[in-house]
């Protein structure tokens, strides 16, 4: 029988039932990859339910560093019951099924083109641990000592993640290190080890860190200043905040007083959370909620009249598969315009797309200062990815020297030298004016924050040119932002190719991969990365010297591409779509397989590239 | 009628102890409907923040969307002000009262703001007693949009156009109470005597204070068939107790008949007196006043006046334990953990 042979590149999936306490051992099989020293990528596959029901976790392993996910999977991790008959359909052939072979396999299970290894899980841990719930949770730990021997995991590695994750548990140390062992030793006693498919340690991670973007989006709202958080519980945002709890409790509490330099309200809602947001930046705090599509919805009328009244408010969205309720623990970058434009009226926010964690952290605290610069709303516009898969990422970086940028607040000695403040007044003619804090000066600053229309002085009025000349300071203003929000990212020193590709956030890393696949092929192609929207002049320049563009995303109506297509004026038969959207974060060969098929289907294309992709 | 106000002051106008005059804490004038209850209101919290020497600028006033929530542009003009979106005034007062625990927050809003569109923000902000005066200019009807029910008006209240609303009212006074909120009472806009002391008890409370306040629109619901009418509440009028309220700097000079009276000492040491109350009723006994409300709407009353306070009420900062200083005051210094604790975070990632 054929066998998959590679080392350091494969795909291992873990089938569990959801509860069980999997998680943590399949995160410590991924993290020892990790700590070999080889890039590694895993993927949660859960359903919307706490116990019971199936759940995945897949762990693409690449030397190569790409981390976008990988159709195909190498290895099968069974302990479901439930699902087997699908894990077994979804090994490649040549392919590794091990599962828990306390009781006997099915034979309408057998596959004669994969190799079956039966560890009989259950019946060790009933032997060896006699706590019910030890039971379950070693059964865990039980397949990935087995893994261990499999696929030549080092030994030491796991054993100094079980010390690391038990520092304070000790007496949890032993137990877990002999369930390791116990699911080592069968293999050793019963099978040929390693694998065709193996690991090998390499130096390819050097000062990475994996972390999931739920989490350092919450450290950025720490370093960057935020003091009130508050929200509504939503997957797959909710970590953002509870992340945030944790850190602040440890990094945010007064040593002396035990007081808290922050506060959380988890609200009734939506729309409270979003209306204590902008409550407390009203009133000179920074703060910050997090969400998903559905909040996003319920946020809108507020998001509205901070956009319109200039009050600052970051929320991170981290996106889920829609509409309505949709696919709430799939993953999908289906809010672009929802988010954009979100509320009635003219309406526009800033967006940042982040794709790394890294980036989560960075994007968080930026955020935090252009809401401040601006007054205005400025969405992070993470997904389920991103937010709740570990990723392998840069680690965080904070310049000590770097300043919160508070834009435009003037304090009671700046209002004592002005005649008259103007809250809505264009000292500076870039469409940016000053705001005073509640409680600043006794007779100065004070002023009516209102969602009607008003004049200079904040006063109402439902005069037509003292309304044009607000709502077009705001588009002055949104022109001021163009400069100010991280311009995007080229992949090369200057455009070159006739056909160029454009993505953002978790798209990027399939995209790379499939520039890479179609390099391979002969397919030469110029890259850009959407960081922000408004999007800069540098978008538009490179859309224009391209004949045209790929636009790869993560939902059904190819929304960026609208988004791009009616904010820079483009022709709509110049920009690609290319997409996926079933839930599953995008591989790169979907990306490869839909960009050939548009060239080999395009009979305007030139010849050289047809002639490249058919000889490939 | 002119929309400008003279911004002339005699000199001679008495000031009060930080040296404002009455005048000061006035504000642009009304586009109400002359007699509107609403405006009655408004010189009552004139007159409460004149006689307690509040500085105008430590106070925040918030509102929502609809009559109600058009006054704050009629008093306290030299306050910062915001007038947000219909029904969500609570979240955006949690919200502001968060970013700093000192100011004085008033909020403002009406029976269609508070018990329709906004009673989830309403009741969760009774329920995280966030430290805010909430007064409800309660006239049953919606006045922006001529005059339909609202879902305070009593059950058979006829409007203006004749309809008769078929369903019961929702009494925010009863629910208040119910939902443990830690200061509530009720008046009437034409009761000044009675408005007044209330607001001044309520600002100096720490925690979320309830009034509902009875404000008749003259344009819409003022039939004397309507329950929300000056006619009627005149005529239905009931009092637990006839309420003075003493801040902590003055002295309490005037005795009562002991029985008859009882005085509640707040935080600051302000004192809060009550005479003439009414039988079984005691103001920090929460059923009391519940029973006592009970009595009333079964005789046909309004019953005004305090209805309950917790002396020993706690907002919603004491309850997250937070700093002192306002949030809003810390600095990077006090935010920012530094690059280095980073670094051990980025290793327990590795």
């Amino acid at each position: 029988m054929e066998q998959l042979n590679a080392v350091n590149d494969f795909v291992v999936r873990f089938a569990n039932v959801n509860g069980t306490g999997s998680a943590s051992a399949n995160n410590m099989f991924a993290k020892a990859i990790f700590r070999m020293g080889i890039p590694v990528t895993p993927k949660n596959i859960f359903p919307s339910n706490i116990q019971g029901l199936p759940t995945w976790y897949e762990v693409r392993i690449s030397e190569k560093g790409y981390l976008g996910r990988r159709e195909g999977v190498d290895l099968m991790a069974c302990v479901n019951p439930q699902s087997m008959a699908e894990d077994v359909r979804s090994v490649k052939p040549g392919g590794y099924f091990l599962y828990d072979s306390t009781k006997k396999l099915h034979p309408e299970l057998v596959r004669d083109d994969i190799h079956y290894i039966g560890v009989p899980m259950t019946s060790m841990v009933m032997h060896h641990y006699s706590d019910p719930r030890q039971r379950q949770l070693f059964k865990n730990v039980v397949y990935v000592g087995a893994l261990s021997a499999l696929l030549d995991i080092e030994f030491e590695v796991l054993e100094s993640i079980i010390r690391d994750q038990f520092q304070k548990k000790e007496k949890l140390i032993a137990p877990n290190i002999k369930a390791l062992n116990l699911g080592r030793q069968y293999v050793h006693d019963n099978y040929e080890y390693p694998l065709g498919i193996r690991l090998e340690r390499r130096d390819n991670v050097k000062d990475s860190i994996l972390i999931d973007g739920n989490t350092a989006c919450a450290l950025g709202a720490i370093y960057g200043g935020a003091t009130v958080a508050a929200w509504y519980p939503i997957t797959p945002s909710t970590s953002v905040v509870s992340a945030f709890g944790k850190y602040a409790h440890k990094l945010r509490v007064d040593p002396e007083s035990g007081k808290r330099k922050f506060a959380i309200v988890q609200a009734e809602d939506e729309l409270a959370a979003m209306g204590v947001v902008i409550g407390a930046t009203w009133n000179g705090a920074r703060a910050f909620t997090a969400t998903s599509g559905p909040g996003v919805s319920l946020m809108s009328e507020f998001l509205g009249l901070a956009y319109f009244a200039e009050i600052p408010a970051v929320l991170i969205n981290v996106q889920r598969g829609g509409p309505s309720t949709g696919m709430p623990t799939r993953t999908q970058q289906p809010d672009i315009l929802s988010s954009a434009y979100a509320s009635h009226g003219d309406t526009k926010h800033i967006l940042l797309f982040p794709s790394t964690p890294a980036e989560c952290f960075e994007m968080t605290a930026t955020a935090l200062d252009l809401a401040d610069r601006f007054q205005t709303p400025v969405l992070v516009m993470s997904d389920l990815d991103l937010g709740m898969n570990e990723h392998m990422s840069p680690p965080l970086k904070w310049d000590d020297n770097r300043a919160y940028d508070r834009g435009k607040v003037l304090n009671a000695e700046e209002l004592e030298k002005i005649e008259k403040f103007g809250r809505y007044l264009d000292v500076d003619g870039d469409g940016v004016c000053y705001r005073t804090i509640p409680g600043t000066h006794p007779t100065k600053g004070s002023f009516f924050t209102r969602g009607t229309s008003k004049d200079e002085y904040a006063r109402y009025t439902e005069n037509g040119e003292a309304y044009m000349r607000n709502v077009d300071r705001l588009i002055r203003k949104w022109e001021t932002a163009k400069q100010k929000v991280p311009a995007p990212e080229l992949y090369q020193s200057e455009n070159r190719h006739k056909y160029g590709m454009a993505f953002f956030g978790t798209t990027t890393y399939a995209a790379l991969e499939a520039m890479a696949l179609l390099r391979e092929r002969g397919v030469e192609l110029d890259a850009l990365r959407i960081l922000s929207f408004p999007f800069n002049d540098t978008a538009l320049e490179f859309i224009n010297q391209h004949e045209k563009v790929f636009v790869i995303e993560q939902n059904r109506d190819a929304q960026m591409r609208s988004l791009l297509i009616n904010e820079l004026e483009i022709s709509p038969r110049k920009l690609i779509p290319i997409l996926n959207y079933d839930g599953k974060p995008i591989p790169a060969d979907t990306i490869e397989q839909q960009i050939i098929k548009t060239f080999q289907s395009e009979s305007t294309q030139d010849d050289v590239h047809k002639a490249q992709v058919q000889a490939s | 009628m002119t929309y400008i106000k003279p911004r002339f002051r005699h000199p001679e106008l008495p000031k009060n102890k930080i040296g404002y005059a009455k005048a000061d804490y006035e504000g642009a004038i009304s586009t109400l409907c002359a007699g509107c209850g609403h405006d009655s209101i408004s010189g009552a919290i004139v007159q409460s923040c004149y006689e307690l020497s509040i500085e105008p600028h430590r106070l925040a006033k918030l509102s929502g969307i609809g009559c109600s929530s058009k006054t704050p542009t009629y008093f306290l003009s030299n306050s910062h002000g915001f007038n947000t979106v219909h029904g969500r005034m609570p979240s955006i007062a949690t919200g502001a009262y968060l970013a700093n625990r000192e100011l004085i927050y008033l909020g403002v809003s009406g029976d269609g703001d508070s018990a329709s569109i906004g009673m989830g923000q309403f009741v969760h902000a009774i329920r995280r007693n966030v430290n805010m005066v909430y007064i409800v200019m309660n006239n049953g009807c919606y006045g922006l949009t001529k005059g339909q029910h609202s879902a305070t008006a009593d059950a058979g209240a006829q409007s203006k156009t004749g309809s008769v609303n078929p369903f019961p009212s929702i009494d925010l006074v009863g629910l208040a109470l119910e939902l443990g909120a830690t200061f509530v009472g009720r008046s009437f806009s034409g009761d000044k005597k009675q408005l007044v002391p209330l607001i001044k008890a309520a600002m100096s409370h720490p925690g979320f204070a309830l009034l509902d306040v009875i404000s008749p629109c003259v344009t819409f619901n003022n039939k004397p068939q309507s329950t929300k009418s000056y006619d009627y509440v005149r005529a239905h009028l009931e009092a637990t107790a006839t309420i003075d309220f003493v801040p902590h700097r003055e002295e309490i000079t005037v005795s009562y008949q002991p029985g008859h009276s009882a005085s509640v000492e707040l935080h600051d040491g302000s004192v809060i007196q009550l005479h003439k109350l009414a039988p079984h009723w005691d103001p920090t006994d929460r059923s009391s006043a519940v029973t006592r409300l009970l009595e009333s709407k079964i005789k046909g009353e309004i019953l005004t006046g305090l209805l309950y306070i917790d002396p020993e009420s706690q907002g919603l900062h004491e309850l997250e334990e937070t700093v002192e200083v306002p949030l809003n005051t810390l600095q990077e210094e006090h935010l920012n953990p530094g690059s280095a604790l980073l670094e051990d975070i980025n290793n327990s990632f590795r």
